[in-house]
C-alpha cells in the first residue's frame, strides 16, 4: 500500500496528544497518508488540515515517543483498502490490517500486516473474453471466496471505456496474477489482476442507478420483521443508553438476517463483545451454506481501546468493503456499534485543532457526514443488470440517553428505519426493549415494500400489522388511564384494551436472544403468530369482573411464550396449540 | 529517580498556569516525565521548542528559575514478586518504609492486548452476594464498577467481594481515599492473613488530585506483570474513579481544552476506556478482573462520569438502600452483569437464567403495586402477594449482607415462588416447573 509517487517529505514541528504538525518541504493533499518514523518503525497517520508549510496530520498510534525533528514521508495515497478475494472470515483492524498475522498478545505500534493472502492459489475462471467493451467495474472473472462467488471486476479506478485484450484462461493463480489485459481509448495497455486498491472517504459508484429499496430483509426478530421491517439495501439505526440492548440486537441481527455477506465494524466499544463475535461465528451453522457464519463474515475491529483516529477510519474501511462486495451482486448486510464513538473520535480531534464547536462540542459538519455516510448504502441495479444490496444499521449511544443530541439528531435525518430502545423496557426485562410506539420503519410506508408484503406474505398483511400497531397504542393509553383512575375506577374493558397490549407485548415483541429457538422466528411462523394473536385480540371475552381479566391473560400468554420456545409444529407446539384453544373457549 | 550528573538541566521556566509549566527545551520526548524543584512532570505538549509539562503534585510556589531535568523515558514502574505486600504512591514509591522495589522497569499505561488474541471469560467469580451472584454474576476478566452514592457501604462491599474472590493477586487503586478507607483496607487485608497476596497504589485525599492520575496505569502494569508473566488471576480494584475523572477534568479545563457536558474532557470515554479495557482474560491463563467505584451525585446515572463509564463496563452494580428492609441492597432494576450470559445456566443450574429473570420481574410488578399503594388504590390479591413476595426476596436474596452459594439461592428463590404464586403466575419453561416447582 506504500507508495512514494510525490516523494514530499517533512518533519515533526509540535505534538499534541495524537496530533502531530509536520513541516514539509513540498506539496501534500488532505488526507493524504503520511509514516512518521520512530526508531526502526514506522507510524501511519493522515493529513487533516493543511496551514502553509505546516502540514496537521493525525496519528492512527501512540505519539509516546516522537520528538520534534523527526522525518515524515508522504505517500501520495489516500486512506486505502484493498481488495480481492479473501477478505471474508477476516478479522481487520481499523486500517483493514490483519489482527491474526500480529505478533504476540499486545499490539505493536507500526506493526502493519497486509489484508491480503499473496501465497494462497485460486481457482479462478474468466467472464469477460477478448473483444468485449467493459467499464470500471464490470465482471471479467470469478472465483470461490469460501462458498462465495466473488467476482473480480475492472479496477473501479478506471474512469473510461476499455476493450478487453487478452484474458487468462482457467486455472489456479494468485491474487496477483495478471488476470486480464485492457486497453484503452489511446491503445495503451492496462493490466488487471486480482487485486485493486480504493480510498475509503471515496464512495464506489460504478452501478447502473439506485432505486427505493422494496424487497424484506428478513431478520427473525420479530419486532422488527413483522411490526417495522428494514429492507434489502435500507438503513436503520438504533439509539439507546447502555445496557438497553443496542449489540445484543445487533449480533442477532448479524447471525441471522438472509444476507450473502455480513461486515461488522466494531467501532470503538467493547472488546469482549468482539471475542464473542470471534468465538461465536466460527461454531455458527450457516443454514444458507451448509457451512460455518464466519465464512462469509468480514469483522473490522476498532475497539475502545485501540487508537481514536483509526477509529473514525474503521467504517469507512468496513462500508468500502461492503461497497466492493455489492458490486459483484451480493447481499451485504453492514453493522456499526457504535457510530456514536465515531462522532465522539471526530470531535477529539477537531478539539485539539480548535476548530469554532458545534452542539456538545460536536464538528458542525457532524449532519452532513453522517448523512454521507448512510447514503452509502442502498440497492443498486449493475451494468449487467443483475443487483447487488447494503443494508446498513448503526447503533447510537446518546450521552445520558437523551435522545435529544447531536448524533441521535443527524442520524435520525438520514436513516429510514428508527429502532428506538427504552430504558424503561429493558429495565423490566422486556427484550428486545424496541419502543413499540416511537420506533418507526419509513419503508412500510412505501407502495414498493407494500406490494412485495402482499404478494410473499398475505393480502391482508400490512392491514394486519397496523391493526397491531393500533392494539398496543390502545394498550398503552388503557394502562395510563388504569394508573390514574385506579383497577376499579375504570370499565372492564380498558382492563381488556390493556391486556391485548400485553399479549402482542411479551409474545411478539419479546423475544429471547438466548434462546435457541425463541432467538430466531421464521417469516411464516411470524404470519401464523401474528394471527394467532389478532385472533385472540378479537375475541370477545366475557368477563364478570376486572380482577378476572389478569389472571385469565397470564394463563393465555403462558401458553402462548411456551409455544415461542417450542420447535415450530414439533408435537409440544401442537399441544400448547390445542391447550390454548380450550382456554380461549373458556371465556367466549 | 535520581538525575544522572551528564543531564542537561534548564532553568528557565517562561509559562506557568496552575497544573502547567511551559520551557524551551529540545530533544524532547512526547509524554517523557521531567523533575522541576523535586516534582514530577510528564511532557503534554510540544509546539517547536516549547515544552509544556504537566505538574503532578500542582504548581504552587513553583519560580520561573526552578530546576528541570528531563528524564528520557515516560512514567515507569518496576515489576518483580517483590511488589506483593507493598503499598505505594502514585508515582510507584514505597509508602509502607519498605525498601524500594528492583525489577524490571515497564512503561506504564502501555500497549492494548490484540482481540484477537484474547479468550472469552468463562470463569465465574463467586462472591456469596445474591445480588452479585444469582442476578449478576461476574467472572474473571470482567470490568464492573459498583454505582453508589457516597454515603453507601462500597468500600467495605467491595473489600468483602475481594476477599471471597479467589484470586492469586488483589491490587487496590486508591484515588482520593480518605485516610480512614485507606487503613481500613489495610486492615481487613491485615486480618484476613492475605497481605503477600494484595499490592496497593494509593493517593489519598492528602495528596494533589493530579497524582490520581497515575494510580489507574499503575494498578494495571503490575497487574500485566502478573497475569502475563505469572499466569495468575488478579483482582484490580479502583475506588474511587469519580475522584479520577475529576482529576482529568482539573487538567483539561486548565489546558484550556473546550469541555464536554458536565465539563468534563470530550475524551473521556477514551480516557476511561483505556483504563477499563486492561481487563482481560489471557490465551494461557491468566486474566485481570476489575471492580471499580464509580460514586453518584444524588443517584443520578446521566452524568458524564456514570454514562461513559456505564458504556465502557461490562455492566453495573448498583447500591441502594432498602428502607423496607432497613438493609442496603444491589437494585436488581438497575444493576446489570453483562457477561452473566457466559456462565449462567452453564457453569450454574441450567434454570438459573429462567429463575433470576422471573424474580426480577415479579420484583417488578410489586415495585407497581407499591405504587399503587402509594397514590392510594385498592390492591388486588395478586397485588398483596407481590408486595410480600418482594420484601421477602430483598431479604433473602438481594441484601448484601446473604452469603450463601449459587444452588441455595436458587433453592431460596423457588421457596418464594411456591409461597406466593400460582403456576401461571411464575410462568418458567415446563421442563424446569416440573423439576423444581414446590407449590401447588
Ligand atoms: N434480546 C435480549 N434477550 C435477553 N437479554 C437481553 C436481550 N437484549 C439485551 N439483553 C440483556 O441486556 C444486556 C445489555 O445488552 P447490550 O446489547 O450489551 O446493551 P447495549 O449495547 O445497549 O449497551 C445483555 O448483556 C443482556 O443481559
Ligand atoms: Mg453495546
Amino acid at each position: 500500500m506504500k507508495k512514494t509517487v510525490t516523494n514530499t517529505k517533512g518533519k515533526i514541528a509540535g505534538i499534541i496528544s495524537n496530533l502531530v504538525i509536520v513541516e514539509v518541504d513540498g506539496p501534500v493533499s488532505q488526507n493524504e497518508i503520511c509514516y512518521i518514523s520512530l526508531t526502526g518503525i514506522n507510524l501511519m497517520a493522515e493529513v487533516i488540515k493543511v496551514f502553509e508549510k505546516k502540514v496537521f496530520v493525525q496519528v492512527f498510534e501512540s505519539t509516546r515517543g516522537l520528538k520534534v525533528g523527526q522525518e515524515v514521508e508522504f505517500t501520495g495515497a489516500m486512506l486505502e483498502v484493498t481488495l480481492g478475494p479473501g477478505i471474508l472470515s477476516r478479522n481487520y483492524d481499523g486500517l483493514q490490517h490483519d489482527l491474526d498475522k500480529m505478533d504476540g498478545v499486545f499490539l505493536k505500534r507500526g506493526d502493519y500486516t497486509q489484508a491480503l493472502n499473496f501465497e494462497k492459489l485460486w481457482d479462478y475462471k474468466p467472464i469477460a473474453k477478448a473483444g468485449d467493451t467493459v467499464y470500471a467495474g464490470d465482471w471479467i472473472g470469478e472465483v470461490t471466496e469460501n462458498v462465495m462467488p466473488h467476482k473480480i471486476m475492472v479496477p473501479f479506478k478506471l474512469s473510461d471505456k476499455y476493450t478487453v485484450k487478452s484474458v487468462v484462461k482457467a486455472g489456479k493463480y494468485d491474487v496477483n496474477k495478471m488476470v486480464a489485459i485492457l486497453t484503452d481509448k489511446k491503445n495503451k495497455d492496462i493490466e488487471v489482476s486480482m487485486i485493486q486498491t480504493w480510498p475509503v472517504k471515496v464512495p464506489i459508484k460504478n452501478y447502473k442507478n439506485k432505486p427505493r429499496p422494496f424487497k424484506l430483509l428478513e431478520t427473525g426478530v420479530r419486532t422488527i420483521d413483522t411490526l417495522n421491517p428494514i429492507v434489502e439495501g435500507g438503513t436503520g439505526f438504533i439509539p439507546g443508553p447502555f445496557g438497553s440492548g443496542k449489540t445484543v440486537l445487533q449480533h442477532a441481527i448479524s447471525k441471522q438476517a438472509e444476507a450473502d455477506i455480513v461486515i461488522v465494524a466494531a467501532c470503538g466499544e467493547r472488546a469482549n463483545e468482539v471475542v464473542e463475535i470471534f468465538t461465536e461465528f466460527p461454531e455458527i451453522d450457516d443454514p444458507r451454506t451448509g457451512r460455518k457464519l464466519m465464512e462469509r463474515t468480514t469483522i473490522i475491529a476498532n475497539t475502545s481501546n485501540m487508537p481514536v483516529a483509526a477509529r473514525e477510519a474503521s467504517v469507512y474501511t468496513a462500508m468500502t468493503i461492503a461497497e466492493y462486495y455489492r458490486s459483484m451482486g451480493l447481499k451485504v448486510l453492514l453493522l456499526a456499534d457504535s457510530t456514536s464513538r465515531w462522532a465522539q473520535a471526530l470531535r477529539e480531534m477537531s478539539n485539539r485543532m480548535e476548530e469554532l464547536p458545534g452542539q456538545d462540542a460536536f464538528p458542525m459538519d457532524l449532519p452532513a457526514i453522517i448523512s454521507n455516510f448512510y447514503s452509502r448504502a442502498g440497492f443498486t441495479y449493475l451494468n449487467n443488470g443483475e443487483t447487488g444490496s447494503i443494508t446498513f444499521i448503526g447503533t447510537v449511544s446518546p450521552a445520558g440517553g437523551n435522545l435529544k443530541e447531536p448524533v441521535t439528531e443527524s442520524t435520525k435525518k438520514a436513516a429510514r428505519c428508527f429502532y428506538a430502545l427504552s430504558q424503561q423496557r429493558a429495565d423490566s426485562k422486556r427484550y428486545p426493549a424496541i419502543d413499540p410506539i416511537d420506533s418507526y420503519s419509513k419503508y412500510l410506508e412505501y407502495p414498493e415494500l407494500q406490494d412485495y408484503l402482499r404478494e410473499n406474505i398475505s393480502k391482508d398483511w400490512i392491514d394486519k400489522v397496523l391493526t397491531a400497531k393500533n392494539y398496543l397504542l390502545r394498550g398503552k393509553e388503557a394502562s395510563e388511564q388504569i394508573n390514574i383512575l385506579g383497577d376499579d375506577g375504570v370499565p372492564i374493558d380498558y382492563h381488556l384494551r390493556f391486556w391485548r397490549g400485553e399479549v402482542i407485548d411479551f409474545v411478539i415483541l419479546q423475544q429471547d436472544a438466548f434462546d435457541d429457538i425463541d432467538k430466531q422466528t421464521t417469516l411464516e411462523r411470524q404470519k401464523f403468530l401474528l394471527e394467532k394473536v389478532l385472533d385472540i385480540c378479537e375475541t370477545e371475552f366475557q368477563f364478570e369482573s376486572f380482577d378476572e381479566v389478569n389472571p385469565y391473560f397470564k394463563r393465555v400468554i403462558n401458553n402462548l411464550k411456551q409455544m415461542n420456545y417450542s420447535e415450530f409444529k414439533s408435537e409440544k407446539f401442537n399441544n400448547y396449540l390445542t391447550e390454548l384453544t380450550s382456554i380461549i373457549d373458556e371465556r367466549k | 529517580m535520581e538525575t544522572k550528573a551528564f543531564q542537561k538541566i534548564y532553568t528557565k521556566i517562561i509559562q506557568i498556569t496552575k497544573a502547567t509549566c511551559s520551557l524551551r527545551a529540545t530533544g524532547i520526548g512526547y509524554e517523557e516525565l521531567a523533575i522541576i524543584n523535586g516534582r514530577l512532570a510528564q511532557v503534554v505538549k510540544i509546539i517547536g521548542d516549547l515544552v509544556t509539562l504537566q505538574v503532578f503534585g500542582g504548581t504552587e510556589g513553583i519560580p520561573t528559575n526552578a530546576e528541570v531535568v528531563f528524564m528520557g523515558k515516560p512514567p515507569v514502574l518496576s515489576v518483580s514478586d517483590d511488589l506483593a505486600g507493598r503499598f505505594f504512591n502514585a508515582f510507584g514509591n514505597p509508602i509502607d518504609g519498605g525498601p524500594s522495589v528492583d525489577g524490571e522497569e515497564r512503561e506504564i499505561g502501555g500497549p492494548s492486548v490484540n482481540p484477537v488474541r484474547r479468550k472469552q471469560p468463562s470463569e465465574l467469580i463467586a462472591t456469596g452476594i445474591a445480588g452479585i451472584d444469582l442476578n449478576n454474576t461476574i467472572v474473571t476478566g470482567q470490568k464492573i464498577p459498583f454505582f453508589a452514592d457516597p454515603d453507601q457501604p462500597f468500600n467495605q462491599v467491595m473489600a468483602m467481594v475481594a476477599m471471597r474472590a479467589k484470586a492469586d493477586k488483589i491490587i487496590l487503586g486508591g484515588m482520593g481515599l480518605t485516610n480512614d478507607d485507606y487503613l481500613f483496607y489495610k486492615s481487613i487485608f491485615e486480618n484476613a492473613g492475605a497481605l503477600d497476596r494484595i499490592i496497593s497504589f494509593v493517593n489519598t485525599t492528602e495528596d494533589p488530585p493530579v497524582e490520581r492520575l497515575l494510580v489507574p496505569d499503575m494498578a494495571l502494569t503490575a497487574a500485566e506483570y502478573f497475569a502475563v508473566d505469572k499466569q495468575q488471576s488478579v483482582l484490580v480494584l479502583l475506588t474511587d474513579m469519580t475522584l479520577y475523572a475529576d482529576a482529568l477534568s482539573i487538567v483539561s479545563n486548565r489546558m484550556d481544552q473546550i469541555p464536554s457536558k458536565d465539563s468534563m474532557p470530550g475524551s473521556l470515554y477514551s480516557d476511561l476506556a483505556k483504563i477499563y479495557e486492561k481487563a482481560v482474560q489471557f490465551p494461557d491463563g491468566g486474566s485481570i478482573t476489575i471492580i471499580a467505584v464509580t460514586t453518584l451525585s444524588g443517584g443520578d446515572i446521566t452524568h458524564a462520569i456514570p454514562d461513559n463509564t456505564g458504556y465502557i463496563t461490562e455492566g453495573q452494580l448498583f447500591l441502594r438502600k432498602d428502607s423496607d428492609i432497613g438493609k442496603v441492597v444491589v437494585d436488581p432494576f438497575r444493576s446489570l452483569s453483562r457477561l452473566k450470559q457466559l456462565v449462567i445456566g452453564k457453569k450454574t443450574r441450567k434454570d438459573h437464567p429462567q429463575v433470576m429473570n422471573t424474580a426480577i420481574r415479579l420484583f417488578a410488578d410489586a415495585a407497581q403495586a407499591k405504587t399503587k399503594l402509594e397514590n392510594g388504590f385498592d390492591l388486588t390479591d395478586y397485588d398483596e402477594r407481590t408486595l410480600k413476595f418482594g420484601k421477602e426476596y430483598s431479604d433473602k436474596l438481594l441484601a448484601i449482607d446473604v452469603n450463601v452459594d449459587i444452588d441455595n439461592m436458587l433453592k431460596t428463590a423457588w421457596r418464594l415462588f411456591a409461597k406466593h404464586f400460582t403456576r401461571a403466575e411464575v410462568a418458567i419453561r415446563s421442563e424446569f416447573m416440573e423439576q423444581y416447582w414446590k407449590g401447588e
